[in-house]
């Protein structure tokens, strides 16, 4: 195990050095890196000036090896419009996006594997259709367009709930009482019918090929009832479903730009979407930087424990 | 976001025969026409696409025709069965000429990525070796970004337009698919009646072209069709983070987003942008679903 460990680890380092080639690749794209800080009526002597202060003037490798390793000390840069280290705007808005994913990942991961276990036992019925259905749903409904919907019924229409932000006091004052709790419904809600969409389909086709094997007709054979059967199906399907969680938890972590713009709520992906409109191109390398690497480690960590449940599943 | 679909399909089967065999479209064409859903969704689908395509003909007002006196109109208001935005411009409209831009841009990145893709995945697929090393470790880096961060990314630095957004979406859906390609091109390659061609006198590139992509165009096809859905969902995304399209044109994602502060006047009409694209997408995903149980003749 310890050895499988270490190769996983070996493979992964190469792929993490491709995400900071192409996360610092990123900077180049945007045209001359420089265009954003400088006045559009600086001279040249200016411009020069600061190509040789940014080190843009030195050869791409030689850049992107200081680059690396400025990051590697946790340097991520200033941001170009506050000046603020670009670590320290993340890091105070990491807790609020984990906080959002986790959530949403547990309400998609409890209500997806109820549908799809039922569905997947009680193939062909009614509950199975339903489930199906409402898989298949949430996998192709867009969620800025639901968090606006949600808004409009539970915020607009009812009042129950209120529409944006985190409540009083923003991040800093959060606390786990109903007056914040409730800022979280909607948005979590939001972020959780993906997931609940993706697992409530693994769990279904999974339990559905468990229960068609053969030791499934000697359990039932031996007599066991409904409930006992379905704990035997639920320990053989876990690993499978425990990946595809923790991929998700990874997914919603980098993918909740958008609920996070539509609900105001203040975590990575919204400062991803304001840098991109203030052209802060520092901060927009570094929060990519930071969720795709929190990606590479999830996806590792996801490989490394369901080869621990399931030996089976190791790959070479 | 849904961009997790880039997990390749588990099951791909070599359909070693019954691809060329006579009678294999025919079976699954009446396959398909005893599916009823699938048979809905679709015709929604085409429904949809003409409408967008016969835009001019069809639509009951010009979509940039502003109004400061009916502004913010609720669906029903005379004149404008679905309301008005909040210029004043015809929503009914607004969302048949969306259809084009929005379809556009969902469909083209998937279509370079099937071009692409299946380019680079058969060339892994069939050099193997070091070329396939290259080809591959490369897209695993693709893989390490969630697709939403990747699209984002690429868009947000190149800078708001439709074509940046549309390049994007290419480069997020072109390791999947030469994933696929290459998983069903290696296992051919050592298929017995392949080797027996390649025994026979058959260079590499009519094997590629007889055998290997008969096998892929197929499976990575119907895999493509899937990736549609989340295609239109992310391009309307990227418009409605303002990434895409630019005012005035009319695209659901970016309506959707200038509606935003209309949920408290007219929270319907605001709402309509978005059950096009949700009708749009669920369309292709159940399409995708149906065409896949129905290609399957051992199911």
């Amino acid at each position: 195990m310890l050895n499988y460990i270490a190769r996983r680890l070996l493979y992964t380092i190469p792929i993490a050095l491709g995400v900071t080639i192409f996360v610092f690749a990123l900077i180049h794209l945007s045209g001359d890196p420089l265009s954003a800080v400088v006045a559009p009526d600086a001279t040249a002597e200016t411009v020069e000036k600061l190509r040789k202060d940014y080190g843009f003037d030195k050869p791409l490798p030689v850049q992107y090896l200081f680059w690396l390793g400025k990051a590697l000390h946790g340097d991520l840069g200033n941001s170009i419009v506050n000046s603020r280290p670009v670590l320290d705007t993340l890091l105070a808005a990491v807790p609020n996006t984990l906080m959002l994913a986790v959530v949403a990942t547990l309400i998609g991961f409890t209500l997806g594997c109820l549908l799809g276990g039922l569905a997947g036992y009680y193939q062909g019925s009614v509950i199975d259709k339903l489930a199906t259905g409402f898989g298949i749903a949430g996998v192709s409904v867009p969620h800025y367009w639901l968090g606006m919907v949600l808004v409009i019924v539970f915020a607009v229409e009812l009042q129950w709930l209120p529409a944006t932000g985190m409540g009083a006091g923003g991040s800093s004052a959060w606390e786990w009482d109903w007056a914040h709790i409730k800022h979280l419904i909607l948005p979590a809600v939001t972020l959780s019918v993906i997931p609940c969409g993706i697992i409530t389909r693994t769990v279904r086709s999974t339990v559905a090929e468990i229960l068609s094997q053969e030791f499934v007709q000697a359990l039932r054979a031996k007599g066991l009832l409904h409930g006992q059967v379905m704990r035997h199906v639920m320990r053989n399907a876990a690993p499978t479903v425990l990946a595809v969680m923790g991929l998700q938890l990874g997914y919603l972590l980098g993918g909740s730009i958008l609920v996070e713009t539509v609900f105001n709520w203040p975590g990575t992906g919204y400062i991803l979407n304001d840098a991109i409109f203030r052209r802060d191109i520092p901060m927009l390398q570094g929060t990519i930087l930071l969720l795709a690497m929190f990606f590479v480690i999830l996806n590792l960590l996801v490989d490394i424990v369901q080869t621990w449940v399931d030996p089976r599943m190791r790959r070479n | 976001m849904n961009l997790q679909t880039p997990a390749a399909p588990a099951t791909i089967e070599i359909s070693q025969t019954i691809a060329n065999s006579p009678g294999y479209w025919s079976t699954v064409a009446s396959r398909l026409m005893r599916d009823k859903v699938t048979l809905f969704f679709g015709c929604l689908l085409i429904a949809i696409v003409l409408s967008a395509i016969l835009a001019p003909w069809i639509s009951p007002a010009d979509p940039y025709k502003t109004s400061i006196l009916r502004r913010l109109k609720e669906i029903g208001y005379p004149g404008h069965p679905l309301g008005t935005d909040q210029t004043g411009r015809d929503m009914l409209a607004r969302l048949i000429y969306g259809g084009r831009l929005s379809l556009f841009m969902g469909v083209t990145p998937v279509a370079i990525a099937l071009v692409v893709g299946g380019l680079l995945g058969v060339l892994a697929g069939y050099a193997g070796g070091a070329i396939n090393m290259a080809i591959m470790r490369t897209m695993d880096i693709f893989y390490a970004f969630p697709s939403v961060l990747l699209a984002i990314a690429i868009s947000g630095a190149l800078g708001a337009g439709i074509e940046n957004a549309m390049l994007s979406l290419s480069i997020v859906f072109i390791p999947p698919i030469a994933r696929v390609a290459e998983t069903i091109s290696t296992q051919v390659r050592t298929l017995d009646y392949v080797e027996a061609a390649r025994a026979s006198g058959a260079g590499s590139l009519r094997i590629i072209r007889v055998h290997v992509l008969s096998n892929v165009l197929g499976a990575i096809f119907v895999y493509a069709t899937s990736l549609i859905s989340v295609s239109i969902i992310l391009a309307s995304g990227l418009s409605f983070l303002g990434l895409g399209t630019k005012p005035p044109e009319p695209e659901w994602g970016l309506m959707l987003n200038e509606l935003r502060q209309a949920i408290y006047v007219t929270p319907y009409v605001a709402a309509l942008p978005g059950v096009m694209i949700f009708l749009t997408s669920l369309s292709f995903n159940l399409l995708s679903d149906g065409l896949r149980s129905a290609m399957d003749l051992k199911s």
